[in-house]
């Protein structure tokens, strides 16, 4: 390292896998991980959202996961809270529903409307 | 880079390893693949929680639950539970144990509540053997600042403002060592750290240099560019073969990326830094005798002055502080000297962290704001004692220091009211005594201690601490006179005013302290021969009370001698002329028929 812009180039590229340890005041992308989601195919969603976290280099996200909600055949479910506590949930989600809401609602702020519940549950 | 949903953090402090946690690293991994979520979950070596008696401990994040007494076949519970169904698995949760609202967060619980982490912030939150993960805390940016826009001068003016002072055990004042030391004008200095950790029971240092290696080289980077050094050394007890692996590691890692070395980030600064290993003696840890270990001799203390900001190491200006004093200066740096100084109490700034030991429910490492109170320590953060037992006195400062009696449970923990009432902060062991402890065999253990650790240089710490240890093993066997209360008064005093270093001069502490507090002990001993707490061998007895015998004859098949004897159905009878009161006796009696007085 030649110089202290360097050191904290470096910082800020690794501080955002350490942000999980921080219980701080994080935007949570909370996957439902139960039978019944794992079963409705889950974990490629998650895969998908830890994925583009990571290759965007998005900050103060936190992937994590949940059990049942109760609404298992609208599974998989995604759960989006920001820092406030608001809560939009996806449902019926797939690997590239996943990225497009990462891309529209995580980075830009634009919720995907039509795979909210309130839409694709119709 | 690879981001994931789940940490688990393992413990891999000395306190962990050796309860058993090197196993549980890759039972994890070997968990995880199995249950193919290896791509989510990140499992991580880290240092010591503090949490010791409750190892080994594991942590998952982000829930931050804290599993504790983990052992191999809990690990797939906690994987197929919490990792893939997201159950928290509640009977390893460490609140669990008190009954208490089992709460997933281990900061919420008593424990960790009332501590302040500044030295201990990164012990069990890092892994200690990947300096990206110190860098991401902030690591070697205050390092990065200092060099690259302030002066010196500058440097040493935040760590005399912000009221530092040597975690060590006496306590000087950090800044003005370091200024002492810029002011002397030489070719060479050197930056020392002392990690020869003695102390029975104190081990704070120790888990800073395994859960935290990089934060002791940045901090002396720092001290180095304070005082105009190149060169660093880091004198570590052999015995701590985590805390000297995980220095290696951090000191070639720093040196890859440029942290150590020639020109550390493009500036005109240098400096390096070298372990030497001790092999573990007490005096070592004295400054003078841990010099001359480093240069190659024997450990031998030597009069100051000259003191080793004018004439230290090979003769050249040295300051040498102590680990956990290092811990806080990278902090003190980026936060600022009044930030550190709000923190505390007035004569004594910032925390301290406690090794808290003895008859305590929660025995580990505390790091709390100076002036917090030892009722708090003891009760609120340490759980109490055991038992239901009482609590008698707390022995801070190790073989230099003494006891704080019951009846000063509420005395503020800082500097200068522990000396006042005739104890010391010393490097922060805390060992909590209960009833059942004689204070006069407590003297005796530290002034064993001392007679073997004695380098033997100077006569008053070689004959002098031998002859008072001869006199409390005197009282101890029940053949002392009040005379000898005199004598170790005197052997004392004399041994205080001319002993050479401070561990000779500090040796007779113990023996002060509770003669202070608990004389009538003494008298006990000497008078009545008596030991009302019941330990000393000669001068106990135990009983059979008749009326409470049942004639079982349990104690007299267990005896180990024979010296029980009687008629079944009728009460036995101890002799006590063959007994050697080893006390099995009474643990095998079910009727409470056996007494010890």
């Amino acid at each position: 390292m030649k110089s202290l812009e360097e050191l904290r180039a470096l910082k800020a590229k690794v501080k955002n896998d350490m942000s999980l340890r921080d219980g701080s005041e994080d935007t949570r992308v909370v996957v439902g991980m139960a039978t019944c989601g794992i079963a409705a195919g889950a974990r490629p969603v998650m895969n998908a959202f830890l994925e583009e976290v990571s290759k965007r280099n998005i900050k103060n996200v936190q992937v994590t996961m949940t059990g049942c909600m109760g609404l298992c055949r609208l599974e998989p479910i995604v759960e989006v809270i920001d820092k406030d506590g608001n809560k939009v949930t996806y449902v019926k989600m797939n690997a590239e529903k996943a990225s497009r809401v990462v891309a529209e609602h995580l980075v830009n702020g634009r919720v995907v409307t039509e795979y909210t519940i309130g839409a694709a549950a119709q | 880079m690879q981001i994931y949903r789940s940490h688990v953090l393992v413990c891999s402090g000395t306190g962990c390893t050796a309860s058993g946690s090197a196993g549980l690293f890759d039972e994890f991994e070997s968990q995880l693949k199995a249950n193919g979520i290896e791509n989510e979950v990140k499992v991580v070596k880290t240092g010591c929680f503090g949490l010791c008696a409750e190892g080994p401990i594991v942590v998952v994040y982000p829930e931050g639950s804290m599993y504790c007494r983990v052992t191999k076949e809990d690990v797939s519970e906690i994987v197929s539970e919490h990792l893939v169904k997201g159950r928290i698995v509640k009977r390893l949760l460490e609140s669990n144990k008190d009954q208490q609202a089992a709460s997933a967060d281990a900061e919420n619980t008593d424990f960790f509540k009332k501590q302040m982490r500044i030295a201990l912030r990164n012990c069990g939150r890092i892994n200690p053997e990947n300096i990206d993960e110190y860098i991401a805390e902030d690591g070697y940016e205050a390092l990065g600042r200092v060099i690259t826009s302030m002066t010196p001068e500058e440097v040493i003016d935040v760590m005399l403002k912000s009221g530092l002072r040597g975690r060590g055990g006496a306590g000087f004042p950090t800044g003005r060592k370091w200024d002492f030391a810029r002011r002397s004008v030489s070719d060479k200095k050197y930056v020392c750290c002392n990690a020869d950790e003695g102390d029975p029971g104190a081990f704070m240092d120790r888990s800073v240099l395994e859960g935290d290696p990089h934060v002791v080289l940045e901090a002396m980077a720092i001290a180095g560019y304070a005082i105009g050094s190149d060169q660093g050394y880091i004198y570590v007890r052999a015995e701590y073969p985590i805390a000297v692996k995980r220095l290696e590691i951090a000191i070639s890692q720093a040196k890859e990326y440029g942290l150590l070395g020639k020109n550390i980030l493009g500036t005109d600064f240098s400096f390096d830094i070298e372990l030497r290993l001790g092999a573990g003696a007490f005096v070592c840890g004295e400054e003078t005798a841990l010099m001359t270990s480093i240069e190659g001799h024997r450990g031998e203390p030597r009069p100051r002055p000259p003191f080793p900001a004018v004439k230290g190491l090979f003769q050249k200006p040295t300051i040498l502080n102590n680990v956990e004093t290092y811990a806080n200066v990278p902090r003190i740096i980026l936060n600022g000297a009044e930030w550190f100084s709000s923190i505390g109490s007035e004569r004594s700034k910032g925390t301290k962290v406690f090794a808290v030991g003895g008859k305590i429910k929660n025995t580990g490492l505390v790091e709390i704001p100076m002036g917090t109170t030892l009722r708090e320590v003891v009760y609120d953060i340490g759980g109490g004692i055991p038992n239901g037992k009482k609590f008698k006195a707390a022995q801070t400062g190790g073989p230099s220091g003494g006891c704080i009696p019951a009846s000063l449970i509420d005395t503020p923990i800082e500097y200068d009211t522990l000396i006042e009432i005739g104890s010391m902060m010393g490097s922060g062991g805390l060992i909590v005594m209960d009833e059942d402890t004689c204070m006069v065999d407590l003297a005796k253990f530290f002034l064993s201690f001392t007679v073997e650790e004695s380098c033997g240089k100077c006569p008053p710490c070689r004959i002098g601490t031998k002859r008072m240890y001869d006199i409390l093993d005197k009282i101890c066997s029940g053949k002392g006179e009040l005379s000898d209360i005199d004598d170790l008064y005197a052997l004392a005093s004399a041994i205080k005013n001319s002993a050479l270093c401070g561990l000779g001069q500090t040796a007779p502490n113990p023996v002060l302290s509770t003669l202070r507090y608990f004389k009538d002990e003494y008298i006990a001993h000497v008078v009545d021969k008596k030991c009302p707490a019941g330990v000393c061998k000669n001068l106990l007895q135990y009983r059979i009370v008749a009326d409470k015998c049942r004639g079982c004859s349990a104690c007299a098949r267990k005896c180990p001698v024979n010296c029980i004897s009687g008629e079944i159905k009728k009460p036995f009878v101890i002799d006590q002329s063959k007994c050697i009161k080893c006390g099995t006796c009474m643990d095998t009696c079910k009727f409470g028929a056996i007494v010890k007085e």
